[in-house]
């Protein structure tokens, strides 16, 4: 199964990288990959998506537990949450062309972001599942760059992952 | 406050930590600190002859001390030399602080003259790393160094030191840090209540239950209340190889260790078990054998002070986070009070059943008349001339397998042994270190004439520092393993496993100022040795040409189940 693990760690040079080694040292996989500071400059937010076994995601976690960088970290999927992407799509879009895609992209509640007489910039969020239709519906023919930020997500309700 | 340079801070930080040895090499990005050295006397260095010894010995004393060995090492091959020994600190869970110097902080990433990037090279077999930012931090990293390798699951930390943050012109207020506090790294300090009480029950009702320790039972000191809980209990014990000395071996408890080459009773026990009690053991694979096959009538519990270790190749059924002392305290309180004691009934039928096996197989090896030595008599011979209170050491082989077996080892830290990487060349700088830190005490090291040509250039470290370890070479003119693995599966062809142009051991050793003895004979076996342990102030480096074609048994039998075994070349379980 998918899972989304949100991971609070050490903002500090190596950090990432002992991370990343983990999974490549262990042979877990990673879809997906993002992180940034938080509102506290000495910390960061990774957030990863993977896809293993139960027995396999709970290594994962206890795994990643142990680095001495990661400060705490919740598994997203095992409880309700919210979770987004972000997707900045260039499109072929001249002729008729340029009506279909701005028809898509308002279908998708996305918007367009950058324009020329041959092209479209869409910028489109959203879950993994809703980028993947647009991206399909678009059809891969007037797709030009794909560029997405891999997912982020957050829990519903009180819960905080927070020192 | 006293103003220091970064390389005094380093040293001066040493010395507050307590450390009385560290192990290493110079090179142009570590001067300032060897310069700080030369100027006390309280840390003492010692000049190893290639950067992995000094790793291993300051490992060879943590295993023996139970307390963090210190390396320190220049910048590019220094460093990267280091790695096969750090990654050996590792897999068996051995607390190290390795001190790498690092080229200027300006030319970091510049690919200037030694520069190696330490901190990547090692990451994937360190727990924890440090790069200094700057000189007045020295003493703070010091202390986290020493308290994340030494608390929790122990293991090597690496100090990569840019040489700018020990230049003796930049000068900064010295004071150690008398506590750390680092908020993203809490070990657990105890074990879950409710499920020690669920384990305690579980033991009071099993019938065919089995103690198992690992190296946790000894990193986490707690030989004594293991072996108490065992007598409590009334329980069969076994261990793996790196829990070899939690519970003292000659007593009748005691049927072994397991695994690829444990004993048949132990293998045997386990396989038949209704009830593991697994103390700081990871279950490793050369342990279970194939895990789809692994007991199948036995419930586990398992107690590790790394909740990754649980439940990682073998479920537990009852898990127990926390270090296995206080653990292994509140298991014996619960026992004292319990009102039901254990299925004595049961036991002594169980008992019965583990003495047919142990008597059925308790000889393994036949020595003949004029034939060559056995290695397993050479070790038995030891094992009687030290009063079997030697520390032991060894290299990676069919010796290491020979003295696991044939030594018995009543006491925790005695048994050294490269268990998780199974480091060729491990052995005798290990024995170094602990010879050193423990003068009076015997330290053999059991060796082959591979795994010994690996690391032999420290003979002349040992002349210089005077480390009288004795060197017992169970000399099979092959890499004996290598080829009991190819007699079995490989036809026998001995591809690269044969050993030519072995050095003349007895020049060579007598080179350095040592002394050599050579024994062919087995009526020469035993006063050999008496003789070379009788030499106290001596390297004693004694040549012992054992039966090449001695294979190790019980030997599992890959893919199997524990009790899937060969007992000799023509017999199996
Ligand atoms: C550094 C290293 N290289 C290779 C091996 C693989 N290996 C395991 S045992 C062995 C043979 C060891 O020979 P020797 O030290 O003579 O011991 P013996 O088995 O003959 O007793 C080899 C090559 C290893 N364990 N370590
Ligand atoms: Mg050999």
């Amino acid at each position: 199964m998918r899972h989304i693990i949100s991971i609070l760690m050490e903002n500090e040079a190596g950090a990432l990288s002992r991370v990343v080694g983990l999974f490549s040292q262990r042979n877990f996989n990673i879809e997906s990959l993002n992180v940034a500071p938080t509102e506290d400059p000495t910390l960061s937010r990774l957030t990863l998506t993977t896809i293993g076994s139960d027995q396999v995601i709970e290594q994962i976690t206890k795994q990643l537990n142990k680095l001495v960088d990661v400060v705490k970290l919740v598994d997203l999927t095992e409880g309700v949450h919210v979770e987004r992407e972000l997707m900045l799509v260039k499109v072929k879009a001249v002729g008729a062309q340029r009506a279909e895609v701005k028809r898509t992209t308002d279908i998708f509640r996305g918007q367009i972001v950058d324009v020329t007489n041959t092209m479209y910039t869409v910028q489109m969020v959203g879950d993994n599942e809703k980028l993947d239709a647009f991206i399909q519906a678009l059809g891969v023919n007037g797709i030009l760059e794909v560029v997405r930020t891999g997912v982020s997500g957050i829990s519903r309700g009180e819960k905080v992952l927070s020192l | 406050m006293e103003l220091l340079s970064g390389a005094d801070m380093l040293v001066r930080s040493l010395q507050d930590e307590g450390v009385e040895y560290i192990y290493g090499y110079p090179g142009g990005s570590a001067l300032h600190i060897y310069d700080a050295i030369f100027r006390q006397d309280k840390v003492k260095h010692i000049l190893v002859r290639h950067e992995q010894a000094a790793a291993h010995m300051a490992d060879g004393y943590a295993r023996a001390s139970g307390k963090p060995g210190v390396v320190l090492v220049t910048s590019g091959p220094g460093a990267t030399n280091t790695v096969t020994g750090i990654a050996t600190a590792y897999m068996d869970s051995i607390p190290m602080v390795v001190l790498c110097g690092q080229v200027m902080s300006h030319l970091i990433g510049e690919d200037a003259f030694q520069e190696t990037d330490m901190i990547g090279v090692s990451r994937p077999v360190v727990k924890h790393s440090f790069s200094v930012k700057h000189p007045s931090e020295i003493p703070a990293v010091i202390k986290k160094a020493f308290y994340i390798a030494s608390t929790g699951r122990p293991g090597p930390v690496v100090v990569d030191i840019p040489k700018d943050m020990t230049a003796p012109t930049d000068r900064f207020e010295y004071e150690y840090p008398k506590k750390v506090k680092i908020r993203s790294y809490n070990p657990v300090v105890r074990g879950h209540t409710g499920q020690i009480k669920k384990a305690v029950e579980m033991m009071l009702k099993a019938k065919r239950p089995i103690l198992y320790a690992g190296g946790g039972v000894i990193l986490g000191k707690a030989a004594s209340q293991f072996t108490e809980l065992a007598k409590k209990l009334g329980f069969p014990v076994t261990s793996s190889l790196m829990g070899i000395g939690a519970y003292p071996q000659t007593d009748k408890q005691s049927i072994g260790w397991l695994g690829m080459h444990g004993s048949y009773e132990a293998n045997m026990t386990m396989h038949h078990s209704d009830l593991i009690v697994c103390i700081g053991a990871r279950f490793d694979d050369r342990a279970t054998n194939n895990t789809s096959k692994f007991c199948p009538t036995a419930k586990i519990i398992h107690v590790d002070i790394d909740p990754a270790s649980i439940s990682k190749t073998v479920r537990a059924d009852v898990p127990i986070v926390g270090p296995v002392d206080s653990v292994l305290n509140e298991m014996l309180e619960l026992l004292a009070q319990a009102k039901t004691s254990p299925n004595t009934d049961a036991l002594a039928d169980w008992w019965k059943q583990i003495n047919d096996w142990r008597a059925s197989h308790s000889v393994l090896y036949t020595a003949e008349e004029d034939r060559p030595i056995k290695p397993q008599q050479a070790v038995e011979a030891m094992w009687r001339v030290t009063g079997g209170d030697a520390y032991v050491v060894t290299d990676v082989g069919r010796h290491q397998m020979f003295a696991a077996q044939y030594y018995k080892f009543d006491k925790p830290n005695r048994w050294i042994t490269s268990g998780g990487l199974g480091t060729m060349g491990f052995g005798f700088p290990a024995a170094m270190g602990i010879k050193l830190n423990y003068p009076d005490n015997d330290v053999a090291l059991v060796t082959g004439e591979g795994s010994f040509q690996m690391m032999m250039q420290e003979l002349s470290t040992c002349s210089q520092f005077g480390i009288p370890v004795k060197i017992i070479n169970l000399n099979n003119q092959s890499l004996g393993m290598v080829r009991q693995w190819q007699d079995l599966n490989y036809q026998e062809r001995h591809s690269q496993s044969c050993m030519q142009s072995l050095p003349d051991f007895k020049m060579l050793i007598e080179s350095y100022g040592h002394v050599a003895l050579k024994v062919e004979k087995i009526e020469d076996l035993e006063p050999t040795l008496e003789k070379a342990f009788a030499m106290k102030d001596k390297l004693v480096f004694v040549d012992v040409m054992v039966d090449p074609k001695e294979h190790v048994y019980p030997m599992q039998i890959p893919q199997g189940s524990m009790r899937d075994m060969l007992l000799s070349k023509t017999e199996r379980t």
